[in-house]
């Protein structure tokens, strides 16, 4: 049989489950192999104790972020595995670096009815990110209809799916697992290899998850060994969480914002600034390159007509208003990740945007 | 006839393999193929390897994505294998290719959402009878690139069609080392265009029914900035008078509708042996971004500079020029000709040179043997102090020819 022929053997077995074992390290915890293959259900790893509850296995950390990027109003569930012995190495304003044999391990899912978290979650996917010896590599494994596995998707999938909002409303999305070249899209915020976004000092240093008793985890993260190099405290960058107006001034929030959203992007390593010249990390300071009074290079029909990025006091002349507000595939901001609108972030945008002084020329 | 030689008629015959004849490992993509059967091969496909699509079509609803390097794309035909993303919900592009030594070929993209095909920082790119076509013709709504190489080095594209970009059909930017030949661009908003990039060779291309027929561009603020050293000749550029429908806030939606060849504060450029003709504001217009707009870029040299157009032939009359950059045209021979006629001259320059240069031959702007062609100094911004100007004795200069690229 040639090359071809067996991989389109394999692709029609894709589903076929079963003889998955051998994928994973021998053992009794988490066992993703760092260089070697990947399984393809999500059980062979052994990362939870148990996966339709998302309870982890002893030694998979949870955590939580001060400021999620919006993912079409998905709850998600957040864990790293480091091998025994390891630890995350501090970093005061990029992600932490991670030990070889790291995993990062995100679960998607809608609860049933946003304002009663206790009625449960529909798991969607669940995105393995696996710092191998010589760099990461992303997979994601999209769950069964009982959710009591999940399969690997390589090539991404959608998934209807129906939820109960915040106001009281039933709301569906045809929601999009990203298939595995486009991990890149996002988590290639230096040069062209993948990097993790979360852990980092500034999105970590908040409490624990609902019910983990973690007052903070830094803290927790050094107590147990897990982190390495972090200075005293005392200059530990603050956590904004974006929709909590106590947790920083309006242009903090809004910037964290749109760091979180297009920061890892629109950085000066990042992709889409290489076509944009773009900048909307929080490490920008120059505001033409933020946006302000900046005209579109290769934008097309995401100028919505707009003349600039941002233009003071105006949100409904600003492009990146126009971007952030399309549901349009060739329009919307972030490109990938997202059939909604982020409602919340919108309005916090249109704010900050309102109240900036000047005038575009 | 032989028995051998029967055999392989039947074999040339029936064959419907699209792998047939590829050496090294190929993944053959018949008609039917879904979307996560493609997808998994631009994946899984090994460097050096070929995907090999067969003729049909082939609808997708999601953008396609290649990140392996050495990889070659083929299809039956850029009329026989349709990639079709009339129904595409997802996705900027239609295929975004991030990976070195990349070539497609003999292969269509019809009515992306956005982009058709986009490379992004590649090393070596070749495309190749490739078709780019948005079916309903020149729309706004159409994506804004066709074929769409940015930040690559050495890029080949040739005998390709693109039609009805909103922006520009193929375009290369913040690139090095392009050669574009033998394409056929026609109702785009821009037909080709080079912007931020250098060492190109443009040539043996047809250009017709765009805004603006091959554009040459600098722009400030990217990160890739002042390219130069580009050939533009050989090419046919005709009826470029599509009225602009590129999306408001372009910089190509101030193309005035009717330019053969643009230049905007291009470095090194070298036009010769173009056929331009029939462009109602203009067969080649050379300018500065000053009268563009404000920008903050301190690197960005915003002046043409050692500009040679010779050796060309213009033809065509035209009594009306288009656009806010039509406008100072407009005005400009409303100045030296209050009484008209009003003719539009084949050549607009905007005078705008930057005071460093003045009197620096090695930066002038050298216009010579292009026939009848005339021309015109619009001397912006048009005050008391700058008068326009129809003679071109202040540009009968050469430059050395630039050297061929080499890919």
């Amino acid at each position: 049989m040639t090359r071809r022929l067996l991989l389109l053997a394999a692709l029609a077995a894709c589903g076929g489950g079963g003889g998955d074992a051998d994928c994973a390290l021998p053992g009794d915890g988490p066992g993703v192999d760092p260089d070697g293959e990947l399984c393809e259900r999500l059980s062979s790893y052994r990362l939870f104790e148990d996966l339709a509850a998302q309870r982890p296995a002893e030694g998979l950390i949870p955590y939580d972020v001060a400021t999620p990027l919006f993912s079409d109003y998905t709850t998600k569930l957040r864990f790293v595995w480091l091998p025994p012995g390891t630890t995350m190495t501090w970093h005061d304003t990029d992600a932490f670096a991670l030990p070889v044999g790291a995993v990062v391990v995100k679960t998607f899912g809608y609860l049933h009815d946003r304002r009663d978290p206790s009625l449960g979650l529909r798991l969607l996917e669940t995105r393995l990110l696996v710092r191998g010896t010589d760099s990461w590599r992303g997979v994601s494994y999209v769950y069964d209809e009982d959710g009591a596995d999940a399969r690997r998707a390589i090539a991404g999938a959608f998934v209807d799916a129906s939820w109960i909002h915040d106001d009281g409303a039933e709301r569906t999305n045809h929601y999009a697992v990203p298939n595995q070249n486009q991990c890149k899209n996002c988590h290639a915020a230096h040069d062209d290899t993948l990097d993790v976004l979360g852990p980092k000092a500034r999105l970590l240093n908040r409490p624990g998850p609902e019910g983990s008793g973690v007052a903070n985890q830094l803290q927790t993260l050094i107590d147990r060994g897990a982190l390495a190099g972090a200075p005293p405290p005392a200059s530990w960058p603050r956590g904004v969480a974006v929709m909590d107006p106590a947790s920083g001034t309006l242009e903090e929030r809004a910037r964290a914002w749109l760091d979180v959203s297009c920061g890892h992007c629109h950085n000066a390593r990042g992709g889409a600034a290489r076509t944009s010249g773009l900048y909307l990390d929080l490490a920008q300071t120059d505001l033409h390159e933020l946006g302000l009074c900046k005209a579109p290079v290769a934008a097309g029909r995401g100028s919505g007509g707009r003349r600039f990025g941002i233009v003071p006091g105006q949100p409904d002349a600003s492009i990146l208003v126009f971007r952030i507000e399309s549901t349009e595939a060739d329009v919307k901001m972030p490109e990938l990740g997202r059939n909604l609108v982020d409602a919340e972030g919108v309005a916090l945008i249109r704010q900050w945007i309102a109240q900036l002084p000047g005038s575009c020329p | 006839m032989t028995r051998a030689a029967l055999l392989l008629i039947l074999l040339g015959a029936c064959s419907d393999d699209p792998c047939e004849g590829v050496e090294g490992t190929c993944i053959a993509l018949s008609a039917g193929a879904s979307t996560e059967q493609v997808q998994t091969a631009l994946i899984q496909v090994p460097p050096g390897g070929t995907i090999a699509f067969g003729a049909g079509e082939f609808p997708f609803e999601v953008d396609l994505s290649l990140d392996v390097d050495g990889v070659t794309i083929r299809g039956a035909g850029q009329n026989e294998t349709i990639l079709s993303f009339a129904r595409q919900a997802t996705g900027a592009q239609g295929m975004l290719v991030t990976a070195n030594n990349f070539t497609i070929h003999d292969l269509a993209f019809e009515n992306t959402r956005g982009d058709a095909l986009k490379i992004l920082g590649a090393d070596g790119v070749t495309i190749r009878h490739v078709r780019v076509e948005w079916l309903e013709g020149p729309r706004p709504t159409n994506g804004a690139y066709g074929l769409y190489p940015v930040q690559c080095a050495h890029v080949l594209i040739e005998d390709s069609v693109v039609e009805g970009a909103s922006d520009a059909g193929i375009y290369v930017g913040q690139s090095t080392d392009i050669i574009v030949r033998n394409n056929r661009a026609s109702r785009n908003v821009a037909g080709i265009e080079i912007e931020n990039s250098s060492r190109a060779d443009v040539h043996g291309n047809t250009a017709t029914q765009n805004t603006g027929g091959i554009l040459v561009f600098n722009l400030p603020d990217l990160q890739v900035a002042n390219g130069a050293g580009t050939r533009v000749f050989d090419n046919q550029i005709f009826e470029n008078n599509t009225e602009n429908f590129a999306p408001a806030g372009n910089i190509v939606g101030k193309v005035p509708t009717g330019t053969g060849i643009a230049l905007l504060a291009a470095h090194d450029v070298e036009i010769f042996g173009n056929t331009i003709r029939d462009h109602l504001s203009a067969n080649l217009g050379i300018i500065s971004y000053t009268p563009i707009g404000a920008f903050s870029d301190m690197s960005y040299d915003q002046y043409p500079t050692t500009i040679h157009a010779h050796d060309n032939t213009f033809s065509g009359t035209s009594d009306r020029a288009t656009g806010p950059l039509g406008a100072l045209l407009i005005s400009a021979i409303g100045e030296l000709s209050p009484n008209g006629p009003f003719i539009v001259p084949d050549i607009t320059w905007d005078g705008v040179v930057n005071p460093a240069d003045v009197g620096v031959a090695g930066k002038r702007i050298c216009i010579h043997d292009n026939g009848d062609a005339d021309f015109m100094n619009l001397a912006w911004p048009l005050n008391d102090a700058m008068k326009p100007a129809r003679d071109l004795a202040p540009h009968a200069c050469n430059h050395p020819a630039l050297p061929p690229v080499d890919l």
